[in-house]
């Protein structure tokens, strides 16, 4: 089935990450069951700020999972062939990460064994509907994708003519996917810090950086543990597009923090406040904001010089930055920022839990199986290929000096 | 006969779960919003707004009265739990200064801006909590009552995040356990749900004013329909001057405050 066999063969090394992981897993089941059987108590969230890391978690997410686009427009509609060797990876990534924001709307469902009332009862003037919708396809779409190319690949034919639409359809529904998720803050009219337009639009620059700096350190990680070589050039066109992604991301924050503050309308300047300052003598989340803030100077610096850019060494520091900024900017402040200060004015202190950390982590781990295994069939088939047309060319070799 | 292959079975299931899908989902976009669940009142030929007017004056006249919050709490089994994160609350107060912010200036008294308001579901005209809720398990119904199917709620809280009031509460435990004395005639909810109060629709039902007005030592809570001229919140919205939460927002509250 779907080129398993590729995954089931590996080194030691191999076997005991994905053992470690395993066990990462089994213990947020644990945490899991902990908190399906007490509720969602066991976690920091509570009346005012009621939607915490695990929501902030599947935004994030969604964007990882949109940037695919990233390597998939250029490959299939400019024919950018450097991309030719790391598209599969980007989708590979896109499945992951939409499985981990599905796995964490999940574990954030107060009672998840009526999940399906949302297919039962479809209500679409909900937009809740739309992204399960609009998830639930980009899954389907980026699944059938992989599934055929590798196939091809595998049997060294072209990939049938009919799979070239469906790629097609599959980039503007990745711009589709993180623009829903955006629109699900974006459209509530009590919070006005989520209430703004470009909501979308700054979803999607966040992700078209954090997702391609992700997919550089696999690609140089790839490098190190598989001999896998994803092309200098790829690499470089790659950070050339997280600097323009990262630097497009920093000036919609600029953009959004302008007018906030220069209209100064109190209720939107307390969540800026909140975030960054800290108000009424809450600084929670104030060291982790600048902290994001801090990271994203660094990456932008480290980026925007050429020669830093093509750096072997500086590039993975960037990345790490950059995707650090971000998780730290829209896998938390996003979220918790728009909830303090609450309608009511209530500053509500919120901390993530052990149990809610746990399980994190867990569907970290579930995205870090998913993608060693992925990625281990892909290089798999590859390697196959390659040493059959080694063998080939060393016959035919053969053949031509008799 | 041609016999039916296990790979026939699957394809034939699959196809009968999509076909099933798409009829629901046609079915929700071409039919028409939440089916609303007319009340006997309703069914007359006057149109039925179920409202509220606060008296804040009279309300404010009996220091640290809490009679109307308690018969709430009895009434519909309200779970009572110590730590302000998990508390669950259908009617309570909250200081005057943040329950209308920015409509005092700083030159108001500081008793004043710290006067406890009661506060309850608005039950608004355009309730984004309904928008929102991707099940219909919150709904309007046409005499204006917002109400809550706790058996049909996923639990998602996208209607807390929704509601600019703030008056959905979550049950982050179970919240039976948490109940002092049981209401056999009112439902009690689960762990994992949202609530908030319902203007006592089951009591609406049988021609009773609800828990919290029927109790007021004041006479402070009016309830009456909006949409007749003569009632008695009618009467009092001509007479005084009175404001809604956060109005400018176009939820349209079903919940005044005379000041």
């Amino acid at each position: 089935m779907f080129m398993f066999e590729k995954a089931i063969v590996g080194s030691r090394r191999y076997w005991i990450w994905l053992f470690c992981l395993l066990g990462v897993i089994a213990a947020a089941l644990c945490f899991y069951l902990y908190q399906f059987n007490v509720g969602l108590g066991v976690t920091g969230m509570g009346r005012d700020v009621s939607w915490g890391l695990y929501i902030a978690q599947f935004t994030f997410f969604v964007g990882v999972a949109a940037s695919a686009v990233m390597v998939v427009l250029p490959y299939y509609l400019h024919d950018y062939k450097q991309f030719g060797r790391i598209t599969i990876l980007g989708e590979f990534l896109a499945i992951t990460a939409v499985v981990m924001c599905i796995l964490f709307i999940f574990v954030d469902l107060g009672q998840p064994a009526r999940m399906l009332n949302m297919i039962l009862h479809p209500t679409p003037w909900s937009l809740m509907f739309w992204d399960m919708i609009s998830l639930g396809g980009y899954l389907l779409l980026n699944a059938v994708i992989t599934l055929v190319t590798l196939t091809a690949e595998r049997e060294e034919v072209a990939p049938p003519a009919w799979i070239r639409p469906v790629i097609l359809l599959s980039i503007p529904w990745a711009v589709s996917i993180h623009t829903v998720t955006a629109f699900l803050y974006s459209g509530l009219p009590g919070r006005s810090f989520w209430l703004t337009a470009i909501m979308a639009p700054r979803f999607l620059a966040g992700a078209f950086c954090s997702g391609p700096a992700l997919l550089i350190l696999f690609c140089l990680l790839l490098r190190k543990m598989a001999g896998f070589d994803a092309g200098q050039k790829a690499i470089d066109t790659l950070a050339v597009i997280v600097a323009y992604a990262m630097s497009i991301n920093v000036f919609f924050i600029l953009v959004e923090a302008f007018t906030v503050l220069y209209s100064r309308i109190p209720g939107d300047v307390a969540h800026l406040e909140y975030l960054y300052w800290g108000l009424r003598g809450n600084h929670h989340l104030v060291p982790w904001m600048w902290l994001s803030v801090l990271l994203a100077i660094v990456s932008l610096v480290l980026l925007l010089v050429p020669s830093w850019r093509r750096n072997r060494l500086l590039l993975p520091v960037a990345c790490v930055c950059v995707f650090l900024a971000l998780w730290l900017d829209k896998g938390l402040g996003l979220i918790v920022g728009g909830f303090v200060p609450s309608p009511l004015d209530t500053i509500a202190t919120y901390t993530p839990t052990l149990p809610e950390w746990s399980i994190v982590l867990g569907i970290w781990a579930i995205g870090a199986f998913m993608i060693t295994v992925f990625y281990k069939i892909a290089l798999g088939v590859r390697k196959e290929v390659g040493e059959m047309e080694v063998h080939e060319s060393t016959l035919v070799a053969g053949t031509a000096s008799h | 006969m041609k016999k039916i292959t296990r790979k026939d079975f699957l394809r034939l299931t699959g196809l009968s779960f999509l076909a099933a899908g798409a009829i629901e989902t046609t079915r929700a976009v071409t039919g028409s919003a939440p089916s609303a669940n007319a009340s006997p009142a309703a069914q007359s030929s006057q149109p039925v707004r179920w409202g509220m007017v606060v008296d804040l004056q009279k309300c404010q006249k009996e220091k640290n009265c809490d009679i109307c919050i308690r018969a709430c709490n009895s009434a519909h089994n309200v779970p009572q739990f110590d730590d302000p994160k998990h508390q669950v609350k259908w009617v309570w107060t909250q200081p005057f200064e943040t329950v209308f912010p920015f409509t005092q200036s700083s030159y108001a008294g500081q008793s004043d801006a710290q006067a406890p308001v009661v506060l309850m579901c608005n039950h608004c005209a355009s309730p984004p909590c309904v928008h929102v809720c991707p099940t219909q398990a919150t709904w309007k119904r046409d005499d204006g009552i917002v109400m809550m199917d706790w058996h049909r709620c996923i639990g998602c809280r996208y209607c807390m995040a929704a509601c600019p009031y703030g008056s959905r509460s979550f049950n982050w435990f179970d919240p039976r356990p948490a109940i002092a004395h049981i209401n056999p005639d009112f439902p009690t909810r689960t762990k994992g749900v949202v609530e908030k109060c319902n203007f006592c629709e089951e009591r609406l039902a049988q021609g009773l004013s609800p828990a919290c007005v029927e109790v007021c030592p004041q006479k402070a809570l009016v309830f009456g329909n909006l949409a007749d001229p003569n009632s008695e919140p009618r009467q009092l919205l001509r007479q005084r001057f009175a404001i809604q939460r956060e109005p400018e927002l176009g939820t349209g509250p079903s919940v005044y405050y005379l000041v």
